[in-house]
This record gives structure tokens, sequence and C-alpha cells, in this order.
């Protein structure tokens, strides 16, 4: 038999038919597995334990970061979330028919939460975690959804993304789902005790902790096979720290105790949330449970931990030594102490000790500079209703100077990690 | 069982190395304890606001010291509602408790400390004329009040929520109203300043605010406690 010959509209016919295939085979991953929607909106009837428990799932999952904007109506939406292809803004969840989530089924938020499809079929984009919601229970999706249904209606019509092509289309999206997603649900570990699969599941699904301490690819997806080992937030250079690693945040060698006040109060005698984590404590950690806390604390403590590698031998310049520890008895050493031994009230440590302090010896000193140009407060919580606070010395100081005050500070007291140029201090500010 | 010499040896020996540790630690700078104050805890904030919050003569911060309470909660609630908009500001209040704002709030208002002299001197007369005359008598023509009229006859503001504005650097005062007029500061609706502010022409501004930074503020220019007569406009941050 003779085999065909290749001609021009043969080679155009063979590339649509594969086009069309790949576009099939896309389309299809965006869709398969979905439960089928059945009920409507009025055949959602919520018990009052469903609304509380949901109010609860919602602190934990800390909905109202994102759909809650500054100032705005609870849960209206309108916030914007910059990321590297445009920003994506949250959606109203208030149960408003005509611009919230009033006329949805309980099938079709289930949908969205588990796999990333609006009401109307619209693809998600994934600033909203579904990869990590999607192993939410249907149990606790019925319960958010109650809850989210109990509040008032606002009338406020979402805003249009502001995206850049070609993410702004739905194809695109379509196929980054197909690359990047699938729909999963959270099968516990049989062998870990009922509390470590509690906290697992808080950690991965509902938490979506990974959305910030794991790294991202090129496509903005996290990548499972580093899980929590710490990721630089896109946009806000803040960097948040590997879970997974002893010498960045990981709290296997922590008392439950300490990773239970972090989470519940934002300050612990090791550390204190700052940035983007002291919005966590603020608006979700604190309000858990000590059950959840406890099984929160038991899987992170279980991660296996990368061991810290090695560092060359850094070079200490004496002149900039000298210049830093200048820099740091005027400015720092009245509140962290003249060895960075940190500064106690009547209560416990108030003011972090700076040596052998993990965050500043991160091999990215973005939180460090962060800190000493922004200064702030950890949050206001129960345990710490009072917190004391750091000033900002971006106005005092000059980026070189604010360079060898971090350079001191990750090289004194027995502290070791490479210097920090101005350069660094420009781009981090 | 061990004698008595034996016990008060081993005691005495125990007492020496509890007295020799914690010698040592102190000599070795072991820091004090951290005073459990509100002026303890505000040390963030006069990197900006100055010592106390008392600003300084020369820059751009507002003095937050003695004004009222109920003015500073409304604008540390307006930056974490985003009312107002000072990125430091907004970072620094965001994950905090209305409890904790009224406490800070509270603090400032407390302080009773004198005040620089004036940042302006020598400005044109007909300038500060012009000045003077709408913080006296405003301008009818324009719909525009005195400024006394709400701020108090001293200018010293008045009790729970209506600041003072002498003592305040000419920049920030051109730039609040500047940002009245462009709705990046704004207040609790009805926003009466903003309607004032859009008033006024960039000329009135800048008299309203050279007079006001000219004027020599006496020792505890305390806020009056009611005003003399209604708000001649509705303002959401002053119900009444």
């Amino acid at each position: 038999m003779k085999a065909p010959r290749l001609t021009w509209p043969r080679v155009g016919a063979l590339l649509v038919v594969l086009l069309l295939v790949a576009a099939g085979l896309v389309a299809w991953l965006n869709v398969a597995g979905e439960d089928p929607l059945t009920g409507d909106a009025n055949s959602f009837v919520a018990t009052p334990e469903q609304v509380a428990r949901g109010a609860y799932l919602a602190r934990a999952g800390n909905c109202a970061a994102c759909h809650t904007d500054r100032g705005g109506a609870a849960f209206a939406g309108g916030k914007g979330i910059a990321t590297p292809f445009g920003t994506v803004f949250a959606s109203n969840l208030t149960p408003d028919a005509k611009t919230g989530i009033g006329t949805w089924s309980a099938a079709q938020f289930w949908r969205a939460l588990h796999n990333g499809r609006s009401a109307d079929g619209r693809l998600l984009y994934p600033a909203f975690p579904y990869p990590n919601f999607t192993e939410i229970t249907r149990a606790d999706a019925d319960a958010l959804f109650a809850f989210l249904r109990s509040q008032v209606p606002v009338t406020q019509v979402n805003r249009p993304h502001a995206l850049r092509f070609p993410y702004d289309l739905q194809p695109s999206l379509a196929v980054w789902r197909a690359l990047f997603f699938s729909p999963g649900v959270y099968e516990p570990v049989v062998e870990r005790s009922m509390q470590w699969n509690r906290g697992a599941y808080l950690v991965r699904s509902l938490g979506h902790c990974a959305a910030c301490h794991s790294p991202r690819n090129a496509f903005g997806a996290t990548r499972d096979s580093l899980e929590l080992s710490g990721g630089l937030i896109p946009l806000q250079n803040w960097y948040a720290p590997s879970l997974a690693s002893s010498a960045e945040a990981g709290v296997a060698d922590w008392s439950t105790a300490d990773v239970a006040a972090l989470l519940k109060t934002g300050l612990t005698p090791r550390g204190a949330a700052l940035g983007p984590m002291a919005e966590v404590v603020f608006r979700s950690t604190q309000y858990l449970n000590d059950a959840d806390i406890g099984a929160m604390a038991e899987f992170l403590k279980s991660l296996p931990q990368t061991p810290p590698h090695a560092r060359a031998a850094i070079a200490v310049d004496k002149a900039v030594q000298a210049h830093g520890e200048a820099l740091y008895k005027d400015h720092c050493a009245a509140c962290h102490g003249a060895n960075g031994e940190g500064g106690s009230g009547p209560n416990g440590v108030v003011y972090v000790p700076l040596a052998g302090n993990r965050k500043v010896l991160l091999d990215t000193s973005a939180n460090l500079i962060h800190i000493v140009v922004n200064g702030g407060f950890p949050p206001t919580t129960a345990g710490d209703p009072r917190p004391y606070g750091m000033p900002p010395f971006g106005p005092a100081l000059k980026d070189e100077e604010i360079a060898v005050l971090a350079s001191y500070v990750r090289s004194a007291w027995g502290n070791a990690a490479p210097p920090v140029s101005a350069l660094d201090v420009l781009n981090a500010r | 069982m061990p004698g008595f010499a034996q016990t008060w040896k081993l005691l005495r020996r125990a007492i020496a190395f509890f007295v020799a540790t914690t010698m040592s630690a102190a000599m070795a700078g072991a820091p004090a304890t951290v005073p459990d104050t509100m002026a303890q805890r505000m040390q963030p904030c006069s990197a900006c606001h100055g010592k106390e919050g008392r600003a300084t003569q020369q820059g751009f911060f507002p003095r937050i010291a003695g004004k009222p309470a109920g003015y500073l909660y409304n604008q540390l609630d307006n930056f974490r509602s985003g009312r107002r908009a000072y990125p430091t500001m907004t970072y620094f209040v965001e994950q905090m408790s209305d409890d904790y704002l009224h406490e800070i709030a509270d603090y400032f208002a407390s302080l009773d400390l004198p005040y620089a002299p004036p940042q302006t001197v020598g400005a044109p007369a007909d300038e500060i004329a012009r000045g003077e005359a709408l913080v006296r008598q405003g301008d009818a023509a324009h719909g525009i009040p005195a400024c006394v009229q709400c701020h108090g006859a001293a200018m010293t503001g008045v009790l729970p929520a209506i600041p003072g504005l002498l003592g305040l650097p000419r920049g920030y005062l051109v730039e609040q109203f500047g940002a009245w007029r462009t709705g990046q500061r704004k207040a609790l609706a009805p926003d009466c300043m903003a309607k004032v502010a859009t008033s006024l022409t960039p000329v009135d501004i800048t008299a309203v605010a050279t007079w006001l930074s000219s004027q020599p503020v006496a020792v505890g220019p305390a806020a009056a406690d009611t005003l003399a007569r209604p708000l001649p406009i509705a303002c959401g941050s002053v119900p009444q």
C-alpha cells in the first residue's frame, strides 16, 4: 500500500484535527467528573447548626480576607487581588439575587469550591484558591453556603477582572486548568491520627496555607511536590517561609504550645506574626478552637524537614561591621537588647530576640528589609490585645544604612547569614 | 541522713551560685523589663509624629498629642477603612481592634505638651488677612462657613471629635484640603470638610493654611467642651 502523499491541504487538515482533539480534551478535562447540578436556591434549607458551623469555617478559610473590601460591607467583594497576570477582583458572596449568590443552589456553590466553576458556568481564576478548596468536604461547603446565605444581602456589582491578554480569556484559563488543576477529595491517611488528619485538612484545604507558603511556577500554579516549602508572595515582596525547613518556619522542634501561641496570639518568644501572616492571625487563626489549633500544630510538626543547607563562611568587612553596630546601638538596641537578646515585659517577650532569629537569617532578606523599612505591629488578638510595635526606619535611614544595619544583624551574636546590599533594600522597599 | 552542717554547706553553695548567676546576668546587660505602658507601645508613632506625638516645627507630619480622642479614633478608623490613604498608617492599624484604636486615641488625647513656635513666619500681609477673614468670618457669598463655627472660637477644637487646627504644618494642611478635593481623604458621610474644601479656591486654601500655621499656640490649648451653636453644616463624624 502506498503512503498518502503529504500535501499542504492534507497537513492543514491534520493540524486542524489535532487542534480540535486538543481543544476537546481541554474542554473535557475542565468539566470531567462534575457532580450533577440538582436542586435550586429554594431547595436548600439551612439549619442553625449549619449557619454557626459555616461562620466558623469562613474564619478558618479566611474568606473575608479577599471577599470583604477595606471599609466595605462584609463578603460583598470588590477587593482587588494583584497577581503577576493582572488584578482579579473578589466577587460578592452576599445573598443578593442580582449581584451576589442569592439565586445559587447549594450544588452550584459546591461546584465553585470543588471544581472552580461559577454558577453561570464560567471558569474561575485560581486567585480564588480552589486548587486547595477542592478538598473541602461537601458538608463543610454546605455549611459555608448556609452561613453566606444568612448574611445581609448587599447590592454590589462585581468588578470585572483587569487581566492582561491572553490571561483574560476563558480558553487560556481552560488550558491552565487542564495542566495544573484536577478536583480532589481529602483522603485521610489511615496510619495517622484523626487529629493529624484534621490538621492536614485545615492546613492543606480550608486554610489554603499553600497559597502563600508554596512556591509557584511561571504559570502561577503552586507545586504540590514542594508542598509548603516557602514562596515569595507575588507583588507583595513578602516571603512566606518554608514550613518544611528547620532553617525557615518549620515547627518540628517547636512545642505545640508555641505553635498555638503563634496562630492564636500572633506572638511567641521566638517571633511575631507581621505583614501578611499578621492578617491571617487577625482574621482567621485566632478564632480557631484549641482542638483545631492543636490539630494544625500536629500536622505542621510532622512535615518532613529539609535540613538547613550549608552556607559558605561569610567574609565580614570590619568597617561595615562597625558602622552596622553603631546604627544598631542608636536605633535597635533599646528594644531588641545590646546583644540581640530581645526584650520582655511583665508577661513575657514583647520585642523578639534577633540572635538566632530565623526571620532575620532567611536566604531572602525581603522580610527583614520590609520590617526595618516599614516597622509594624503584630495583630491585636484576645491573647495579645495591646501589642507593642516597631517603628518604620525607612524615613530615617538611607538604603545603604539599612543594608549595613541588616548585614550587621545577620552576622552578629553568632548569626551567620550573607550580607544585604543597598540594591536588595531598593528592590524590597 | 546528712547532718545540719552538711545541709547548711549545700544551701550556702546554692545561694552563692544563685547570687553569682543573677549578678553575672545583670552585668552582661540583661535587658531591663520593658515598661507596660502605652508610651512604650506607641514608640513606632514617634518615628513620624515626633516624640510623644508632639510633631516638630519642620516637617510634614501632624501633631497628634492633645487632639480630641473622638477625632483621633475617627482618623485611625478612617485609615483602617480606606477613607484616608497613607500606606504607613494603613499598615499599622489594619490588624487592630476597635478597643485598641480607642485606647491609642485616648492615650494621645491625654498628652498635654507644649507646642513648638509657629512654622510659618514672614508671610505676606494680604495672605494672612485673607486667611484670618476666612477663619473668623468665612465667605458667605460662596457658602463657606467660618472655621471657628466648628473648630472653636480659639481654633483649638471642640470635644469630642473636632480637631484644633493650630500648630499643624502648613504643607500638611494644604495637602489635606487637596486630598478632600480629589476624594483621597474622606470622612463619614455627610463629609462636611469635603464640601468646604471643594468650595474654597486654591488661593483661599493657601491663605487659610498660612494663617493657621503662623499662629503661636499657648500652653494647654484645651479643646472647647461644647459647640457654641449647632454646626453650620452636617458632619458624619460629629453626629448631633
